[in-house]
């Protein structure tokens, strides 16, 4: 292994860190845009962040270690994911440790975690947000797994940057099957990352909320790690999307020319772009489900994925 | 019996057909029911304090019949606790009314609940703040007490409490749902927390200034308070407020209406997760209120209708301005329609939510907006048209279902109606004076102004006192009737579908807390 691939590691996961409340920001942009509203500024993420940095944090009196601690466990978790998914290069040192099922694990980590603090202190909407929580959580992860194996069967690998590797391989190669995958994979996104249809994170009204519920007790330092961690998540979220469908521009194994890197920068900005605007579009365009329809449409991202293996299996082998 | 009820009726002052008799304690109750099976609707009660005149305690109970209002008083002896009977056997709304004069008079109803509702601890429990003997002035120290809220019990119940302060922006008041699940068994309202003595501020006005603080009493139905507080001084100094006054108090009336359900329409959207609803609603509804500031003088019209008439008239500029702006409008308010109706996700949202069945409305004693959602047909404008209104012949606009959808679909249709309204005033101007003088009133003459506001019918009933001074006035919302129907059209629905029902309902704290 050599120091660069290092080099290379480190960089991706600061970059990651960096942009990833500016994704939010052009997000937020968006929004505002299709709706017609002048928007927040780009930056505004950052400033949000560092008002929080600067306030002193009010704890609840019945918070334990568990809740002090979840806001550094999720943006731990999340950076370490940012560290194993391919979003510049290929050649991840720490990615060989962990596949994209360990990946998902992650996730799940960070859920429960958030979960348990919410619970913690024992708030009606701590509890009503971390069930919530729970239930569409336990619905999209047998969902993204599905998506994951789709990939599994085209390329013969769960590892998120082999993949990209192996894409570079057979990249004429269309598959029906992957369209199939995109689409669930676009919906569970959704619902991990509590934007609507499934939750709204722009909302204030209490008794609708999933996401922002288990938040409500968080001040500070604390509110910002947890927000930070938010939007590093919807960041990885894209990644995985674009290593999996759009792996174009990623440094793979072997390029070694100094355009590589820069390139591939270019590559994701233009890429997070577009898909942020498409993400507002979707925002913008629908309305919040009633919360009994996420089985429904959870259910629905599973049978599509499940779809495309069948499609793979049937059609393509 | 009848016959002698009847006969025993004398007109009361009021821009309504309005009658008023005195009666016992049976006949309290009796003619509660009588009017009940004649359809009638309880509108209000209200007590007063006249052991300075002759030693009495004295309530009111005012009641929408068909052929107008009947206002029944019934005196009490000042024992050691005046009492009266209940009405809320046959009108279930006028529990918290009574228990709210409790707390304001200390005259009971021999009903069961006793929980305070407009005293949160704010003054002891032996004080009674509307009371003659009673100094204004005088301040305690906040003793707030638990407050028994009814108990559900059963395997996996538990209890969500909600508020008075929320995450949002919003009024005050307190939810405590009951619910297994996402499912809400039972929820329990509590409200009073923007109780601000209203009643008792009145009484230290003089009939002239009096209007400032009706007008204030709920922000977003400043010009029918307002307008109530004038008919009812009117009614009592036998003033007739000018016609060219009086099509502009109704063009401002349906301004108010407009205004209100533009915002309300909107926030439905954005309730259902539809942004993009709220945007545009909000546009129109701040480009009205820049149309109201430039043809009535300001944005939200507090002060703009006077005992006697109103305070500004219309800038010649204003009629063809209007006229444009109501064309762009309903042209804008038609296309955001058609996106309403048309988005599966809002419309799944709106559709079977919060049901309010025809049968309970009538039952609970629902008025107004609300009411007329689940095909109760009220709107005092149709029924019982003051001037202009008697001209315009406004349509009666109701739908039957109940939910929020149709809440929603009413108040589509009420835009519609009030523009078309709005532009009939317009070509119906004739020119003339905008104000009369208002004389003082004789004291102890009691007069009432009824005016169908945006959310249902406001009542001001006012006493008048020597030299031009208030001796009661007595202001009611019909949030009061509505507030216990939210409890019912919630049964059966899902936690995170509050929100948007209470939001179609959108009833008011600060005119119910009073």
């Amino acid at each position: 292994m050599r120091a660069i691939s290092f080099v290379r590691q480190f960089v991706e996961v600061v970059l990651a860190i960096a942009i990833a409340p500016l994704f939010a920001g052009w997000i937020a942009q968006c929004r505002a845009w299709l709706q017609n509203r002048s928007a927040p500024p780009l930056l505004q993420p950052y400033r949000m962040l560092r008002k929080l940095f600067f306030k002193d944090a009010a704890l609840a009196k019945d918070a334990s270690a568990l809740f002090r601690t979840t806001p550094y466990v999720l943006f731990g978790t999340m950076v370490l994911a940012a560290a194993i998914i391919p979003s510049l290069v290929t050649d991840l040192p720490l990615a060989q440790v962990a596949d994209s099922i360990a990946l998902v694990g992650l996730f799940a980590t960070a859920r429960v975690f958030l979960s348990l603090a919410a619970m913690d202190i024992g708030t009606a909407f701590g509890t009503l947000g971390a069930r919530r929580e729970m239930m569409v959580g336990f619905l999209s992860e047998p969902a993204l797994l599905m998506v994951l194996f789709n990939a599994f069967l085209l390329y013969g690998s769960t590892s998120l940057p082999s993949l990209v590797d192996a894409y570079r391989v057979h990249q004429y190669v269309v598959d029906p099957s992957v369209i199939f995958a995109a689409v669930a994979f676009v919906m569970v996104a959704l619902a991990e990352n509590a934007r609507i249809p499934i939750d709204n994170p722009s909302t204030h009204l209490e008794l609708t909320m999933i996401h922002e519920a288990m938040l409500l007790e968080y001040s500070a330092r604390h509110l910002a790690l947890v927000e930070w961690a938010s939007s590093l998540k919807l960041f990885n979220y894209a990644c995985i999307g674009f290593a999996l469908f759009l792996p174009w521009g990623i440094a793979t194994h072997g390029m070694d020319s100094g355009w590589a890197l820069p390139v591939a920068i270019a590559a994701l900005i233009g890429k997070l772009v577009i898909a942020g605007a498409g993400l507002a579009l979707i925002e913008s365009l629908s309305a919040k489900l009633r919360i009994f329809r996420a089985p429904e449409y959870l259910a629905m991202a599973f049978l599509l994925a499940v779809l495309g293996l069948l499609v793979h299996l049937l059609l393509g082998a | 019996m009848t016959h002698e009820f009847e006969s025993a009726m004398k007109q009361l002052p009021s821009n309504l057909p309005c009658n008023h008799t005195r009666v016992g304690a049976v006949r309290w109750r009796q003619s509660a029911e009588r009017f009940h099976t004649d359809g009638g609707r309880l509108l209000t009660l209200w007590g007063s304090d006249d052991r300075d005149r002759d030693g009495l305690f004295r309530i009111y109970a005012a009641y929408l019949l068909k052929e107008g209002v009947a206002v029944v008083e019934h005196e009490m002896e000042h024992g050691t606790t005046p009492a009266y009977p209940s009405l809320a056997e046959t009108f279930p709304c006028a529990l918290r009314m009574e228990r709210a004069i409790h707390d304001l008079l200390g005259i009971t109803s021999m009903e069961p609940d006793h929980r305070g509702w407009l005293r949160h601890g704010g003054w002891p429990q032996t004080v009674f703040p509307l009371r003659r003997d009673f100094d204004g002035s005088q301040q305690f120290s906040v003793n707030s007490q638990p407050y028994p809220f009814v108990q559900v019990e059963g395997d996996g119940v538990h209890e969500i409490a909600v508020g008075p302060v929320h995450a949002g922006t919003i009024e005050p008041g307190h939810f405590r749902f009951s619910v297994v699940g996402e499912k809400v068994l039972r929820l329990e309202e509590r409200l009073g927390y923007t109780h601000k003595g209203v009643s008792k501020r009145f009484e230290e006005m003089s009939q002239k200034e009096g209007r400032h603080l009706a007008a204030r009493l709920s922000g977003d139905s400043a010009v029918a308070f307002s307008w109530a507080y004038a008919a009812a001084l009117e009614a009592i100094t036998q003033t007739a407020c000018p016609p060219r006054a009086a099509n502009l108090r109704a063009l401002a009336l349906e301004h108010e209406r407009l205004a209100n359900h533009l915002g309300d329409l909107g926030a439905l959207g954005n309730d259902a997760g539809f942004a993009f609803g709220l945007t545009q609603f909000s546009r129109m509804k701040e480009d009205l209120l820049r149309v109201n500031l430039s043809t009535f003088g300001a944005r939200y019209l507090f002060d703009f209708i006077q005992p006697g008439g109103v305070a500004s008239d219309l800038p010649p500029s204003a009629p063809p301005l209007l006229l444009d702006h109501y064309h762009v409008l309903e042209e804008n308010v038609s296309s955001l329609r058609v996106i309403y109706d048309n988005h599966a996700g809002l419309q799944d949202r709106f559709r079977e939510s919060g049901i309010l069945s025809q049968e309970m409305a009538e039952k609970l004693g629902a008025i107004g907006l609300a009411g007329r959602a689940s095909g109760v047909p009220l709107d005092l404008r149709v029924d019982h048209p003051c001037s202009p209104y008697d001209r315009l012949q406004p349509k009666m606009i109701t739908q039957s279902a109940g939910d929020v959808a149709a809440r929603v679909q009413v108040r589509f249709d009420e835009i519609f109606e009030s523009l078309r309204l709005c532009r009939m005033l317009l070509a119906d101007f004739a020119p003339g004076p905008i104000q009369t003088e208002c004389s003082l009133a004789e004291p102890g003459r009691l007069g009432l102004g009824l005016i169908e506001g945006w959310r249902g019918p406001v009542l001001i009933a006012l006493e008048s006192g020597p030299d031009g001074a208030i001796r009661r006035c007595h202001a009611h919302d019909p949030s009061w009737q509505n507030w216990p129907l939210l409890e019912y059209a919630i049964l059966g629905n899902i936690v995170p579908d509050f929100p948007l029902i209470n939001k179609s309902f959108n009833l008011s704290y600060s005119g119910h807390d009073g």
